[in-house]
């Protein structure tokens, strides 16, 4: 093996997020890792390249044990880290980018002449032959992704680690990086090769590695298992005991009041139909980089769609940005509360009351009043526990937290909601109470847009589900129809190369 | 996507490489312009006497925007040249007797240290470079007045200290040929070196610097520390200009590098910057001053020293409005 990487435990305060993971891989060997966002697989390549330590566990690399205090010390090894964001310097020029920090010398000053040759050499290896002195920024994504690749390779690098390096590549630069990775795979250069397009795993890695709640779950050939098998392995099984769904909408044969179609924008959204009726959960599914928050944002113009068309109740919208979304009652509760949502400091009356404030004004002081009857309205309705309404809402749980985010837009009278993973980071007995909510709020009339991972979530509480794969809606599937084995295959779905 | 590329780079080939370039076309465009214009309108514009005491005079103002223009390269700031130079002026004046190169090296010193303590604060104890180096202004203006008791130092004219203000060295003033050697050392260094190559990828993106395995912390120990040493070396030259340490001097010093380094195309965010071009803005920005007085001088109008203070914030106006069009047409290419 040319690295071993076994038992690793790490945790960060109270939360543990690695157990006993590990990953092997062989010379010239790729590896595919992978695992749902928070598996741990980004921590475990962060304690591979000296980013973190670890707090058990050993790695060996080229048959020693190591453990590498800075990613400087992981590269001079000869591990190279190729990021999804290429994390090179844009302003500077494709040679300076590939020799930084160990430039060639001549006097003691930069041999530039020789830099500059030494980059051509190297990037023709790769069959890209480009001005090396021209800034980076000026090239496309996959060449500045070759220029990551040949800083490594110019690093003498026995392992390279790439992490999505094709979410902002189209299918012709993909095409160009599994070529240069073939041609570092023969002379005996391993990676690891961490995406979450399906048909690329397939298509160049030799093994998988799938990581599950910071565990390895499991390990094996590419051609022993099937993509389904991989979902199912990678999303697990965590049957929670969720109320059954009580479908008072039937099958999303309502009155639509959002209609998208051919909705496109970048390479993340390329094709996205879907409809929202009137007083349904409509679910938005898909794996990770599938362009599920993507659309979402679209469809509240946190992001400008580049095709197609969307629809509220029937009229073409032209929002300019989320504002006239919110004036046009919709609502948005973002994936990640830290960053997008709460306040943390402030207190659940200040935070609930953040979107609405402008509207609660008289005389442009904030109508006290006003403000403490919405308070205490939605935190009787919602059931939202805290000490009082002046508590501050890190102190909360984070199922309270999140309803206070839902409070926050409820209460702006909102005619669609979407929900970006409603129910990230909360145990299941709130899972089960945030799904509920949903239900009671859609049976009064509220359509929602539920962004979700979990099948059993989508099961549970969705009327109908399009499924994302890749940027495409490829399957709408409705009431019975909602099954694991449905969302899996279609999740799974890849275009027929053509 | 690719032909969205290719008329990009189309494009690229016909304008300047970089903005950065584009800029510095500008600046020294300007510079010229204005002296072609002050050579026609004023007689004794282009005069020796004048060229000579332009440069002896503003050589200060050149160093501490060197080292400014290292320092924002990196994407920071040094708010505390003015105030160290105030301090080291006092430094020198008070180290004076014991002879020039006493005065000198003290003063260098006393800049460097004070470099070396911001770079510390901002890589050790990683406190925002605005925040840090506001306080070590504060506290460099309060040195300078408890070491001198808030009266100015005269300087020993015993010894040779004044010469490195006052004399000339093959018929230029030595303030100048410091200048010049600091620049041709800084501009080696920049683009020559690697460790300019490190300076302008620190600004580019600390995180990646550091993935990339460089050495983020002694570059900004050193930019901080040149900086603080060119301040000192500005002192020095203060004290010995004037015949005496000023602990009141050096106030808004750090605004004039500060421009300089702006109207040079320097980018505020870090990552781009040029050695060249920060020297053309500092000429430009003393050419303002220069070119009114003599404006003054022809009695047709008289426009009081304060307007100097906003033709300078006029230009840099100008600059900084210029460069953001010039960020957003590229961004959205």
């Amino acid at each position: 093996m040319l690295l071993s990487m076994t038992g690793i435990n790490k945790s960060f305060g109270d939360v543990r997020v690695l157990t006993d993971a590990s990953l092997q891989v062989g010379p010239g060997e790729v590896m595919a890792l992978i695992g749902q966002n928070g598996a741990g697989k980004s921590t475990l390549i962060k304690i591979l390249t000296g980013a973190y330590s670890h707090d058990a566990g050993s790695i060996e690399f080229q048959g020693a044990d190591v453990r590498f205090g800075s990613t400087a010390a992981s590269q001079a090894a000869g591990i190279a880290t190729i990021y999804q964001e290429i994390n090179l310097a844009p302003n500077r020029t494709v040679a300076e980018n590939i020799f930084l920090g160990r430039e060639p010398r001549r006097f003691g000053l930069v041999d530039r002449a020789r830099m500059q040759a030494d980059a051509r050499t190297v990037l023709r290896r790769f069959k890209l032959d480009i001005d090396v002195n021209r800034p980076l920024q000026d090239f496309e994504a996959a060449t500045r992704q070759m220029v990551a690749i040949a800083r490594g390779v110019t690093q003498n690098a026995r392992l390279l680690i790439l992490d999505e390096p094709t979410s902002s590549l189209d299918e012709r630069e993909v095409a160009v990086l599994f070529e240069t990775i073939r041609t570092l795979k023969a002379d005996g250069v391993a990676a690891i090769f961490i995406s979450h397009r399906l048909d690329e795993l397939f298509a160049i890695c030799d093994r998988v590695t799938i990581m599950r709640d910071g565990r390895t779950v499991a390990v094996s050939p590419m051609k022993d298992i099937s993509k389904v098998e991989l979902v199912r392995t990678m999303l697990g099984k965590e049957l929670a005991a969720f109320t059954a769904k009580k479908r008072a909408h039937g099958d999303g044969e309502g009155a639509a009041l959002v209609g998208v179609e051919n909705l496109g924008a970048g390479v993340r959204v390329r094709d996205v139909s879907l409809t929202i009726g009137k007083g349904e959960i409509a679910g938005l599914a898909g794996l990770l980089g599938a362009g599920r928050t993507e659309t979402a944002r679209l469809i509240y113009a946190a992001d400008r769609k580049e095709r197609g068309a969307i629809t509220v109740d029937g009229r073409e919208t032209n929002y300019v940005a989320p504002a006239d979304a919110i004036a046009d009652g919709m609502g948005f509760v973002s994936e990640d509360r830290k960053i997008e949502g709460i306040v943390p400091e402030m207190s659940v009356r200040e935070n609930m009351t953040l979107a609405i404030l402008p509207k609660l004004q008289k005389a442009g002081i904030v109508d006290k009043a006003a403000q403490r009857a919405i308070v205490e309205k939605y935190i009787a309705a919602l059931g939202i526990k805290c000490s009082s309404p002046e508590q501050p809402i890190r102190e909360l749980s984070g199922g309270n937290q999140q309803k206070v985010l839902l409070a926050r837009w409820l209460c702006m009278n909102p005619r669609l909601l979407i929900v970006d993973e409603p129910t990230r980071g909360i145990d299941v007995g709130a899972k089960a109470e945030i799904l509920k909510l949903l239900r009671s709020l859609a049976d009064e009339g509220l359509s929602v847009l539920m962004i979700s991972s979990e099948l059993e979530e989508l099961i549970a509480a969705a009327d109908h589900v399009t499924v994302l794969s890749d940027g495409l809606s490829v399957r709408r599937l409705a009431s019975e129809d909602i099954t694991e084995a449905n969302l899996l295959s279609a999740m799974a779905y890849q275009e027929v190369p053509a | 996507m690719m032909q969205e590329n290719s008329r990009s780079n189309v494009v690229a080939a016909l304008i300047p490489r970089s903005n950065l370039q584009l800029a510095r076309l500008c600046v020294i465009t300007v510079v010229f312009g204005l002296l072609i214009f002050g050579a026609l309108r004023y007689d004794n514009f282009l005069s020796s006497y004048n060229i000579l005491s332009f440069l002896r005079y503003n050589s200060m103002f050149m160093l501490i925007a060197l080292g400014m223009a290292l320092v924002i390269m990196t994407g920071g700031i040094d708010l505390s040249v003015g105030g160290t130079a105030a301090m080291t002026s006092v430094v020198a004046a008070t180290l004076s007797p014991y002879g020039w190169v006493a005065g000198l090296a003290g003063g260098m010193a006393a800049g460097l240290i004070v470099g070396i303590v911001n770079g510390l604060v901002v890589t050790r104890l990683r406190i925002q470079p605005f925040i840090a180096t506001l306080a070590a202004m504060l506290a460099t203006y309060g040195t300078a007045l408890l070491l001198s008791g808030n009266q100015s130092v005269s300087v020993s004219y015993d010894t040779a200290f004044i010469s490195i203000g006052q004399d000339d060295f093959l018929g230029f003033p030595i303030p100048a040929w410091i200048a010049i050697v600091c620049y041709i050392v800084g501009w080696i260094a920049l683009e020559r070196h690697p460790v300019g190559r490190r300076i302008l990828a620190v600004g580019d993106g600390e995180a990646t610097a550091k993935l990339m395995g460089l050495k983020v912390g002694r570059t900004l120990l050193g930019v901080y520390a040149t900086s603080g040493l060119l301040a000192g070396l500005a002192g020095v030259i203060l004290a010995a200009q004037f015949g005496a340490g000023q602990p009141t001097e050096g106030v808004g010093w750090e605004l004039f590098a500060i421009s300089s380094v702006v109207v040079g195309g320097t980018l505020l965010s870090g990552g781009v910057g040029s050695i060249g071009a920060t020297l053309a803005g500092a000429i430009l920005l003393a050419m303002v001053f220069n070119i009114l007085n003599f404006e003054n001088g022809l009695g047709v109008i008289s426009l009081s020293a304060y307007w100097q203070s906003v033709i300078r914030g006029a230009f840099l106006l100008v600059v900084v409005i210029l460069q953001a069009k010039l960020m957003n047409g590229r961004s959205q290419r």
